[in-house]
């Protein structure tokens, strides 16, 4: 007989091999990367933290993480409040447990085409001649097509929203499903109205589902490259196209100093979040 | 007592979307602060009534009052009832203090005010040392204890308990049951308990109301249900008696002479019914009093008298189970009742009673209990 705490090894063992090769030792290599010295003719080993001064020097990525960052807050609030809607519905409302099943595999449809098209997609929608603007000036509402549509902030977030909402609505659903039924009578017994009951039951029930969704939604946002590029017009740029910038230019020390702040600065938001919720608690304390 | 924990079904039907009839018409009076159990196999419809009563079901015909007034269509509150849940349905998230609290939380009361009435609740139900707990780190019972302070603490008029003791084991289950016969003593407002649990019903209730497929069978006293039960579905449900029928020979008096078959004579008293002659009856005979002798020592069947043999003895403690197979006449059907007898410890022995013996079993015309409805009313267990 195997000793417990060498199967409980055994069984943990290929998972960790796994992250180790695919995760751990390419984080390396890039961490030792942003340390390198580099010139014109390419990069040498070394110790060095110019690249970060690099970085931090310039106002530029600044100006970057205050607009993803801003990006990242907006779209969490957008998709906090669609999803959990949405995973409400489907949770309380539906009542045939097949319809509800159907329906939540309506909210993946999306994701039968590509990131691309999805967000190309957009286009003939938002524009300038696109769908809803000959649809307002076409009855009257207005007379100049709306310029904020397409490549704005605005377009970036409703993107962004179309795209991430799903992420949200996933872990919100989960946690949700999990509630039991008596709880709402319980609360009406209690004299709740439908909205207290929502305050005081369902929202403190649901809230790991909340935070999981969040740490998705925040660290896809940070990490996005192409949907501001394209819906933003060019006005934008993200995080992500500077690193690129740094790449395509050879600059690999400076790109990989980028990357790992980048990473901290994720982690610092997911820190934040794990500090409001013990979404562990969630993961580990099932009973 | 002011009669505002009354409670009054009339007419009452539920019937649900996919046709299914939950509640068949039902007449029901609760007295105030009195302790009645709604008793019956599942699906018979009693706990659909106390979600009717509660307001978490609307009856699709028919009035509930509660203290007079018809609450059909008011929200839980506004009844003065409250409920506990067969699970209990505790907030997960609230600790013991805050889920007692609960509802006064809702009514607007201040946090000082609604501790203070909650730590009140609390120590009635001896939790004190566990206020600040979460409901998971509660063992069934202490979880239990704290459903039955949520309820109590808004002060109701009604306590409705769906299956209260179903989740605890053995040892709790009787525990608590004292203890909710104590706290509705204490309290003094009007207890609703539902339960599938014959003897449960009986040890804590004034008011036993025995249903099936939706209808009332009896509503008495529990004493009243177990020993004069009025059908032969409440008498086989409840156990404790045999099931027996005859053609009615004459009555008269309130006593009323039958013939069973095979020719046996069986005798009743104490019936107010007129019976005509030539109808078939059904009537229980109970366990306890069936005395059993050997087949030998009685040769003679007098009236109330059956020949048996012995199939099966069950040792219970203060009595033995003794089950007969009824000796069947030329042509007799064997029927699905079986006769059994609760033959006194120290009688069985002395007897030296053993399976495969020869006995005769016969009771005092007392004994037997004239039954009304279908006699083919079997519960489903």
């Amino acid at each position: 007989m195997v000793p417990a705490r060498t199967r409980l090894t055994l069984q943990v063992l290929p998972l960790v091999v796994v992250l180790l090769v695919f995760f751990v030792f390419p984080l390396l290599i890039v961490l030792a990367v942003s340390f390198f010295h580099y010139d014109d003719m390419g990069m040498k080993p070394g110790f060095t933290l110019e690249n970060y001064a690099a970085v931090l020097d310039t106002g530029l990525t600044y100006r970057l993480y205050w607009s993803m960052i801003k990006f990242a807050v907006m779209t969490w609030a957008c998709t906090l409040v669609i999803g959990f809607l949405v995973a409400y519905f489907l949770v309380f409302h539906v009542r045939s447990k097949l319809i509800a099943i159907g329906l939540f595999l309506v909210c993946t449809v999306p994701f039968w085409t590509s990131n691309i098209i999805r967000m190309i997609s957009w286009l003939p929608l938002l524009g300038k001649q696109g769908l809803i603007n000959s649809a307002l000036v076409g009855t009257g509402v207005i007379h100049q097509p709306l310029q904020f549509l397409l490549f704005s902030d605005f377009s970036v977030v409703v993107s962004y929203v179309h795209i991430f909402t799903i992420f949200m609505i996933v872990p919100i659903f989960n946690t949700m499903s999990r509630i039991d039924r008596a709880l709402f009578e319980a609360a009406r017994d209690a004299g709740l109205s439908r909205l207290q009951t929502m305050l005081q039951v369902v929202i403190p029930l649901t809230r790991n589902g909340i935070a999981l969704g969040s740490i998705f939604v925040v660290t896809l946002v940070m990490g996005d490259f192409y949907i501001v590029k394209v819906l933003s017009g060019g006005g934008r740029a993200s995080i992500l196209s500077a690193v690129y910038d740094d790449i395509s230019t050879l600059l690999f020390p400076q790109a990989a100093a980028q990357s790992v702040f980048l990473i901290i600065i994720v982690m610092l938001m997911v820190g934040i979040i794990l500090r409001v919720v013990d979404v562990r608690k969630e993961l580990v304390d099932r009973q | 007592m002011d009669g505002r924990g009354t409670i009054e079904l009339v007419g009452v039907f539920k019937r649900f979307g996919d046709g299914t009839v939950a509640v068949d018409g039902v007449n029901l009076k609760i007295a105030d602060g009195a302790y009645c159990c709604l008793l019956g196999p599942s699906g018979c419809g009693k706990t659909t009534i106390l979600r009717m009563i509660a307001g978490h079901e609307t009856p699709t015909e028919g009035e509930i009052l509660i203290g007079g007034e018809n609450v059909v269509g008011l929200e839980p509150r506004r009844r003065g009832t409250a409920m506990m849940f067969q699970n209990y349905a505790l907030f997960p998230h609230l600790s013991v203090r805050d889920n007692i609290a609960f509802a006064l939380r809702a009514q607007g009361i201040e946090r000082k005010e609604r501790y203070r009435a909650a730590d009140a609740v609390i120590e009635q139900v001896q939790l004190t040392a566990l206020a600040n707990r979460m409901p998971n780190q509660l063992s069934g019972g202490q979880q239990q204890r704290v459903a039955l302070a949520r309820a109590i603490v808004t002060k109701p008029r009604v306590l409705l308990l769906d299956e209260p003791l179903s989740a605890l084991d053995e040892f709790l289950r009787l525990q608590m049951r004292s203890e909710l016969r104590e706290m509705q003593k204490r309290l003094g407002i009007t207890f609703i308990h539902v339960t599938h649990t014959q003897l449960e019903a009986v040890a804590v209730a004034e008011q036993v109301v025995v249903m099936d497929k939706g209808r009332v069978e009896q509503a008495s006293s529990a004493r009243g249900i177990y020993a004069d039960p009025a059908s032969p579905y409440v008498a086989r449900f409840m156990g404790g008696q045999n099931v027996l029928s005859g053609v009615v020979r004459s009555s008269g008096d309130g006593r009323a002479a039958l013939t069973g078959a095979g020719g046996r004579e069986f005798e009743l008293t104490g019936q107010n019914r007129q019976l005509a002659a030539g109808s078939a009856v059904n009537f229980a005979v109970r366990r306890d009093e069936v005395v059993l002798a050997k087949a030998a020592a009685a040769p003679a069947l007098g009236v109330n008298a059956l020949r048996a043999r012995v199939t099966m003895t069950e040792y219970q403690g203060t009595y033995v189970k003794v089950t007969l197979a009824i000796d069947l006449a030329p042509g007799e059907m064997n029927g699905a009742d079986e006769f059994v007898a609760y033959v006194p410890e120290a009688d069985f022995f002395a007897k030296a009673i053993q399976i495969g013996d020869a006995v005769v079993a016969s009771w005092q015309t007392g004994s037997g209990r004239l039954l009304t409805g279908d006699a083919n009313a079997f519960p489903r267990h």
